[in-house]
């Protein structure tokens, strides 16, 4: 599908970059117009996706994540975050609400959030090679 | 993120402004615990009308706030939860430990 405009960021999974690339994010999705609702969900997809790679997926060096957008035809928002990590054995447990790998200072909601907010969500894993998110989200505008 | 609480009466309010991600979580953490060891109150308030976002990282101290306290005795609410993380604790089923807060006059209006 032929994007209308589109964006590629890749920063270091550190902690620091979670507010960067939801700045990035929001701003991108600026152009489309969105409400107030629609830009809250979309940061906080972004969020969960950008967080998740930096806390999962290098655990023990920091590797890089790449945040890609693009606006498709009829005010539709594609977001892509992207790692080369140790990925997911089994990516459909991990989606299931409330599952995390992380103890107690996670609430194992991420998943479940993306898709709450999304209108798409896939998710593919591969073991030891990495993990790519993809979110689609079609936009209302102020209407 | 900014954290302040104040106490009064058994009332423990924790205010917590700013953004509360991945980032800051172990930050809020802190000052929750901090002030619960330090007051031990009967209620216990979390007041995030100052958050200008919050994502899973703040539900996981919501809950950890919550069972911290339960252990004390103590009771823990949430108040003034902008929409944006509002909808994030709605969708994580935690929208029952929201209360409603009467209505605020703007400082200095007329
Ligand atoms: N990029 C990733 N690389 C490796 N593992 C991942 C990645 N993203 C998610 N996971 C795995 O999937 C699980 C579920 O992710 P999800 O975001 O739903 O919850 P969480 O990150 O554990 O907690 P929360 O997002 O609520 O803080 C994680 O605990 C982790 O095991
Ligand atoms: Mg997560």
């Amino acid at each position: 599908m032929k994007a209308e405009n589109y964006i590629k960021l890749e920063f270091p999974a550190r902690s620091v970059n979670e507010s960067f690339a939801r700045a990035a994010a929001a701003a991108f999705a600026a152009q489309l117009d969105p409400n107030m609702t629609e830009l809250g969900d979309i940061k906080t997809a972004v969020s969960e996706a950008v967080t998740n790679a930096v806390v999962h997926a290098y655990p023990e060096q920091i590797g890089m994540v790449q945040l890609r957008m693009r606006i498709l035809p009829n005010r539709e928002l594609e977001i892509v975050v992207k790692d080369r990590g140790v990925g997911i054995p089994d990516v459909e447990r991990a989606r299931t609400p409330l599952y995390t790998t992380g103890g107690e200072e996670r609430s194992g909601m991420g998943f479940t959030i993306m898709e709450g907010f999304m209108d798409r969500l896939r998710v593919r894993s591969i073991p030891g090679k990495g993990t790519t998110v993809t979110m689609r989200r079609k936009l209302s505008g102020r209407g | 993120m900014q954290t302040f609480s104040f106490y009064s009466d058994g009332r423990l309010t924790v205010r917590l402004c700013g953004e509360l991600d991945h980032a800051a979580a172990s930050g809020a953490m802190y000052a929750v615990t901090e002030a619960a060891r330090e007051y031990l109150p009967r209620t216990c308030v979390l007041d995030l009308s100052g958050l200008t976002f919050m994502d899973s990282s703040g539900i996981a101290v919501v809950l950890r706030a919550k069972r911290l306290l339960d252990r004390t005795g103590a009771r823990l609410t949430v108040q003034g939860a902008p929409e944006q993380a509002k909808r994030v604790l709605e969708l994580a089923g935690l929208g029952a430990m929201l209360e409603q807060q009467p209505e605020r006059k703007e400082v200095g209006s007329i």
